[in-house]
């Protein structure tokens, strides 16, 4: 039930009054209400759970994460090969 | 896809499982209080990744699990009305009431119908003035300004025909409920990642406090399970106890004010009553006075209903990580996801639909036969 899902707002709208959005996840494009991000913008990624963004993704902070968890894989050759597997 | 993919990259759960074995030298507990990280750990064995000193019991965060069976027999008998239209999350069709389930009354004639969106059922209501378009209102923080908007749109365009049947729970209460039990082996919490994305993480700085117990608000994909299992274990191995947050890249500190502020609007905190554990003080949410024209619970009158949980079932253990799901004698047996006896069976974040639909009961059962 908590789940949410990150995806690509393509095109804002305003629909009844309140600002809504067409987001693509993967293939799949649905029509999402932004009326808790009024931030977000064409192009910021979302997280959106029963069809309201909750957060724009901090396509920064995502990136730092990542970054550092990929700096860990490069470190792992430098671990014994069982510890790296296992 | 983006922000997906890259969270369940292998290479870099095995460094990370690699890394957390590296720094384990003794036993500890923690536990994810939600559902969807049970099944994150489940689908990707993250549990057979860790080192055995280090146990992951399952919390409390399945909203479809802790709905109270009144709640749920209510709505069936809601449905079974011929004036009414009950719309609900897909997740509550299965869930069994005392005697029936949503599907059921559906299939005796009842109009009931499932939504993604709280909106849908607000277009319900508006396609169809002569019905009483009723809404089962449940989840955690993550949903509860969802459903506070579909309210408050409700009231603003002058709707007279919908109405919530409310079922919120809170995550704050609950985590001291369960640290407060004497029976709690939890020394670390995984803070459910997207109920802070609405809440922020505030809330939560005084649990820390309280318990001097370590809190991570972490994510739900594998990576971010794992990232935040290691940050824990750095915390409790150096016997420190804060609040981190693992998933920054959805959660702020303050979390997501406008979501707060129509669930202010539209909610108050009140008692709550959970499935299988009971009452737990100020852990919910009801509709308030200027909305109760709005309540299910105060239009409809079904008369007296008696609940009655089926025996066997140890769902109030399970939710409350005391037990797993495998030391239940009906597990994979008498309880499954097609006759389910409790709801952590039905939903698809509850603990035991996670052990079934992941072959951990196959797994149980070939153990069982090696030891015989």
């Amino acid at each position: 039930m908590c789940l949410a899902i990150p995806g690509k707002v393509l095109e804002i709208q305003a629909q009844q009054e309140m600002r809504a959005a067409r987001v693509q996840f993967g293939g799949i494009v649905r029509q999402v209400s932004l009326a808790f991000v009024p931030e977000a913008k064409v192009g910021d990624y979302v997280m959106v759970h029963v069809g309201f963004a909750i957060s724009v993704v901090d396509a920064l902070e995502a990136e730092r994460t990542y970054r550092a968890l990929s700096e860990m894989e490069l470190l792992a050759g430098e671990l014994p090969p069982s510890a790296a597997e296992n | 896809m983006k922000y997906l993919d890259e969270y369940r990259d292998a290479r870099i759960a095995r460094v990370l499982a690699a890394d957390i074995a590296a720094h384990v030298t003794r036993p500890w507990v923690l536990m994810e209080i939600c559902g969807g990280q049970t099944h994150t750990i489940m689908r990707y064995g993250i549990d057979d990744l860790l080192p055995r000193s280090l146990e992951l019991v399952h919390g409390p965060g399945c909203p479809v699990c802790v709905t109270p069976l009144e709640t749920i027999d209510k709505a069936i008998a809601l449905a079974a009305r011929p004036d009414v239209i009950l719309v609900s999350y897909g997740d509550m069709l299965r869930v069994p009431g005392s005697h029936s389930d949503l599907f059921h009354a559906k299939a005796q004639g009842g109009d009931v119908r499932f939504a993604y969106s709280p909106t849908e059922a607000v277009k319900i209501a508006r396609s169809n003035p002569d019905r009483n378009v009723i809404f089962l209102a449940i989840g955690f923080e993550t949903t509860a300004p969802a459903n506070a908007m579909a309210v408050w749109q409700a009231k603003q365009e002058g709707l007279t025909n919908f109405s919530l049947l409310v079922s919120h729970v809170l995550v704050p209460p609950a985590i001291r409920a369960l640290m407060a039990s004497e029976n709690n082996r939890v020394q670390g919490f995984i803070a459910p990642g997207h109920v802070c994305t609405v809440m922020g993480c505030e809330e939560y700085e005084a649990l820390v406090r309280d318990f001097r117990i370590p809190i991570m608000v972490g994510g739900f994909e594998p990576v971010d399970l794992l990232e935040a299992v290691l940050m824990l274990v750095k915390q409790l191995e150096a016997g420190i106890a804060r609040l981190e947050n693992q998933y920054v890249r959805s959660v702020s500190y303050r979390g997501n004010v406008p979501a707060q502020k129509i669930m202010a609007e539209v909610f108050e905190v009140a008692d709550q009553k959970w499935r299988g554990i009971g009452v737990i003080p100020q852990s919910g949410l009801r509709l308030r006075q200027d909305y109760a024209a709005y309540d299910a619970n105060l239009i409809f009158d079904v008369g007296a209903l008696t609940v009655d949980e089926p025996a066997e079932c140890i769902s109030a253990q399970v939710l409350q990580g005391l037990k797993k799901p495998t030391d239940c004698p009906a597990f994979a047996l008498r309880c499954t996801p097609e006759n389910p006896l409790g709801a952590p069976m039905v939903s698809t974040e509850g603990a035991c639909a996670a052990y079934y639909h992941y072959r951990r009961h196959v797994a149980g059962q070939e153990e069982a036969c090696v030891e015989r």
